[in-house]
């Protein structure tokens, strides 16, 4: 095994780059000629647009364009793309909002699009912008999720009379009623998913080139996947031939599903660079993040489970109404994909879950890390907990009695998934060690001297990964026998050009220093899918993996060749050609600079040595862990600290620890985050109360210690690696856990539900309501 | 709007020019200076993604103007290294330990470091936890990097000769 091997904790490839500042986002780029645009939004979350002069804008200087919603209308262009396909209660098709780059009548949420200004500088064009003169109608907002769907709730679409964009029905209805009849216990609880924001340190960003001598479009973005955007760029907006599109990525900040879609942006700047006949770049300030970016959770749940005598569980049943905002961005429905995550890790017959998307005057939601799938966790692994404490059973015990058996594998869960594998009770055995449970008790009381409320809490989740798709993988091999890897999935931090290059690396025994990698430009890449869904490991890597494949067998070709053998004699072993016959060796360079010497190449192979291979799986993985965590509270105040945080990851073969415990750690404190401090808050006028990082609260280093990290790897059959998504574990599991946490830490006071996020208000609410009953 | 002569001395090297009141050092670093090491993350000076040295004091880019910076001596990313194409120990430690993983927030995060270990070269976790609180990362859940500037703090007053 080779120092690049899977399994090694190989530094990345990619972070000298990075940690010398030679990074290249999408704001470090300059064009020649590049003006700026800038985005007037809606001040209301709700409003007629009766006029809208700009005349005094276009006067402006520097000023070179100032678009609105008549000259998108005239612009010949489509709209963004909308996601169908799903359907309403009563089998119509799903509501289709349309989703101008400008609107031109109306305003649906505070950041909405109004007008486009295009100047020689940035603040040419904020100036100008607060020259245009909107006269507003302001009318009354929908804000809340719930309240969406009560009658007389203000329509966001009037042609859609409920609010209600598509209804998902998911699960064995007749089985899971009938389980629930036969129950001997049966669990009631209510949960609210806060909505939160991915907030990437990078803000979005784009920059259009329209270059009329090709008639051709580029646009430089920040995204997540490249060929299926430029699909719904090239037909859903531009409308031209799909080769007539260009779509790249510089290094992306961080995205979490968030930059995965077609926003108005990249529209804009396109339709600019054409009218004015510059390139025009626009970058979010966080100001407009918060405005603008895609947000994500916010529903309101229902959830009944249904327990025998022994509580054994025998049915769930789950009423969701989710929020989509104001429109619908293509995957804003994609969340129902992973519902099958309320089944868990246990046993339970059937489970059926109903879910309402609805429309508010709000900014529209997307997937963001997890999509779905902790929002799922955390009502199966909360009803647990609730269920033990109401039948007066230990959690972990209660837990214990559902379990699924390793040798129950492949199991059929209640609710859509099939598991391959997992060893569920032995890796929670494993978090109950790492966390010190059985010594728990003695550190509660510990606390309890000190003023301070200490509760433990766990999640036992699994999620599905890498759902069927597929991915793209090139390896070039030039005429000096150095590599170009190209990949057509995207990183955005998680460590991709490490993870390819370690495949590519340990097979042929070549310097990663001398490998150069490629993604992000569909000029480049031939095709991929991109990243999203916890994919890129299975998908991309055993892309790769394949390519090498196709290398080595017609390495192997020519190498017969060269050492003058049969093309069986040869065996390929470390990076080494060799045969048995001579003693003569030979790398996979020495064999790529003979690849284009017709002497050497058997009688009808292509010279050269580059293969591309498209790997595609039909069947998804199932990553899973146990998550434990430990928190004090101040009773005074309500403040939480996070005293330990211990999980045991199951992501199937670990390619490289440094990166997992990354992975792993990074989704477990977004999840805190949510759980303890993260909130967007609307008022009831739709007005953001929560719009910059001084009122939205994100992790910082100081509210948070350390997260101890231990594997029980059980490799899937389901790819050739034997891996699983690594990307979203750790924050499917920590809301959950967190939020047990707290309720544990509360029960003394017999709290049994908090909101997320569990603020200091909140908790000392609570305490204090439960001392004084709860009229005060 | 008025406009200011300014002469700064930035990663050891001197630069002269005219500037608009308006305009904000990061934005000078960045866009006139081509130094796109230091990134703007919230132009409000709460997520610490900006950050240089400034007179030997860490300080927020986004928050000051350019025509402040007038006589003043600056380090940013891109001047950590002791030398070009190589890594300072503070630098080796964030590759090490993966303290960095989109990289956007990391340039700020090796300044709030970098400062800490001139302030104080055998830091508690305590001490680096709060050192960096000043800077937002959402990608790594802080760990890695705590880890790194451990390490560095080890290495540079020689308890780790590997370093």
């Amino acid at each position: 095994m080779g120092e690049f091997a899977l399994g090694q904790a190989v530094s990345r490839f990619e972070d000298p780059r990075l940690l010398r500042g030679g990074g290249r986002y999408v704001d470090d780029m300059v064009l020649p000629r590049m003006a700026f645009g800038h985005v007037l939004r809606s001040p209301h979350a709700h409003a007629l647009i009766k006029s809208i002069d700009t005349t005094k804008a276009k006067a402006a200087p520097g000023v070179l364009a100032v678009l609105t919603g008549a000259d998108w209308e005239a612009s010949g262009w489509g709209d963004l793309p909308v996601p169908t396909g799903m359907k309403r209660r009563d089998g119509s098709p799903s509501y289709k909002p349309r989703y101008p780059a400008l609107v031109s009548d109306r305003t649906r949420w505070v950041g909405d699009y109004v007008a486009f200004v295009v100047a020689e500088t940035p603040h040419q064009a904020v100036d100008a912008a607060e020259l245009i003169n909107v006269d507003y109608e302001p009318l009354p907002a929908q804000v809340s999720t719930a309240g969406a769907v009560q009658p007389g709730a203000t329509l966001v679409w009037a042609d859609c009379p409920d609010n209600i964009a598509f209804v998902h029905l998911e699960g064995d209805k007749q089985a899971t009623d009938a389980a629930f009849e036969r129950a001997t216990h049966i669990v009631k609880r209510s949960f609210t998913i806060n909505r939160v924001t991915a907030a990437t340190m990078e803000p979005r960003a784009s920059i259009g080139d329209y270059n009329a001598t090709e008639d051709r479009y580029t646009i430089y973005t920040t995204l997540q996947r490249t060929h299926s955007y430029r699909t719904e760029l090239a037909q859903n907006v531009l409308k031209v031939p799909e080769s007539k599109v260009r779509v790249v990525a510089g290094d992306i900040g961080g995205s979490f599903g968030m930059k995965s879609a077609v926003y108005n942006e990249p529209a804009l700047v396109l339709l600019a660079a054409k009218v004015t006949g510059r390139p025009v770049k626009w970058v979010s300030t966080r100001s407009e993040a918060f405005l603008s970016d895609a947000q994500a959770r916010d529903n309101v749940t229902e959830a009944e489970l249904a327990l025998d005598a022994e509580g054994k569980f025998l049915g769930l049943r789950v009423r969701t109404i989710a929020n989509l905002g104001a429109y619908m961005q293509a995957s804003s429905q994609v969340f129902v994909g992973n519902l099958g995550t309320l089944a868990g890790v246990y046993r339970t017959p059937s489970v059926h879950a109903d879910v309402t998307a609805v429309f508010t005057h709000t900014n529209p939601v997307r997937p963001y890390r997890g999509n779905g799938r902790p929002e799922a966790a955390f009502v199966i692994e909360r009803m647990v907990d609730c269920a033990a404490a109401e039948l007066g059973i230990d959690p972990v015990e209660l837990r214990r009695r559902n379990l699924i058996p390793p040798e129950a594998m492949p199991f059929k869960s209640g609710l859509t998934f099939t598991y391959d594998c997992g060893e569920f009770a032995k890796t929670l055995d494993m978090a109950l060690k790492l966390a010190e449970r059985e010594s728990f008790p003695a550190r509660r009381a510990e606390a309890r001297k000190r003023g301070k409320l200490r509760g433990l809490g766990l999640s036992n989740t699994i999620e599905r990964a890498a759902a069927p798709g597929f991915e793209s993988a090139e390896i070039r091999f030039d005429r000096s026998g150095t590599v170009t890897l190209l990949s057509g999935s995207i990183t955005q931090g998680q460590g991709h050009e490490t993870i390819f290059k370690q495949i590519l690396c340990d097979r042929f025994g070549i310097d990663p220093a001398t490998v150069h990698y490629v993604q992000g430009d569909t000029d480049k890449i031939a095709i991929g899918e991109g990243t999203g869904g916890s994919r890129s490991a299975t998908l991309g890597g055993s892309a790769v993996l394949a390519a090498t494949d196709k290398i080595v067998a017609k390495a192997s070709a020519i190498a017969a060749r060269i050492l003058n053998v049969q093309p069986g004699e040869i065996s390929f072993a470390d990076g080494i050609f060799s045969a048995k016959q001579t003693n003569r060796t030979l790398t996979i360079g020495d064999i790529a600079k003979e690849s284009v010497n017709p002497r050497f190449l058997p009688e009808g192979m292509e010279p050269g040595l580059i293969a591309t291979a498209l790997y595609s799986a039909k069947v998804a993985n199932y990553p899973n862990g146990a998550h434990i965590c430990e928190i004090e509270i101040d009773e005074e105040t309500g403040h939480v600290d996070v005293m330990r945080y211990s999980v045991v990851d199951d992501v199937g073969t670990v390619m490289n620890p440094l990166l997992l415990e990354g992975q792993i750690s990074g989704g477990v404190v977004q999840g805190v985050g949510q759980a303890l401090m993260e909130d967007i808050h609307f008022d009831t006028d739709g007005q953001l109360l929560t719009g910059s990082f001084m009122d939205y609260a994100m992790p910082r280093a100081s509210d948070l210690s350390a997260i101890e990290i231990g594997s029980n790897p059980v490799p899937t059959k389901t790819n050739p690696m034997g891996v699983k998504g690594a990307g979203e574990a750790g924050n499917v599991g920590s809301l959950p856990a967190v939020a047990n946490a707290v309720i544990d830490a509360l029960s003394p006071f017999g709290i049994d539900a908090i909101e997320m996020p569990a603020t200091p208000e909140r908790i000392w609410r609570a305490i204090n309501n439960a001392r004084h009953g709860a009229s005060r | 709007m008025s406009s200011h002569a300014i002469t700064v001395t930035i990663n050891g090297r001197v630069y002269r020019a005219t500037v608009p009141a308006r305009m904000t050092l990061v934005d000078f670093l960045r866009d006139e200076l081509r130094l796109t090491g230091t990134h703007v993350g919230c132009e409000h000076g709460v997520c610490g993604a900006c950050s240089i040295m400034f007179e030997g004091r860490p300080i927020r880019s986004c928050l000051m103007f350019a025509a402040q910076a007038d006589g003043a001596s600056i380090t940013t990313v891109e001047g950590l290294a002791p030398e070009p194409g190589g890594l300072s120990v503070l630098q080796d430690s964030f590759w090490e330990t993966h303290a960095l993983q989109c990289g956007y927030c990391t340039p700020g995060m090796l300044i709030a470091a970098h400062a800490l270990l001139m302030r104080i070269p055998n830091p508690t976790d305590e001490e680096i936890r709060e050192a960096i609180s000043g800077n937002l990362c959402r990608c790594t859940g802080y760990k890695q990097i705590v880890d790194a500037v451990k390490l560095a703090a080890e290495r540079l007053s020689g308890k780790n000769q590997n370093g």
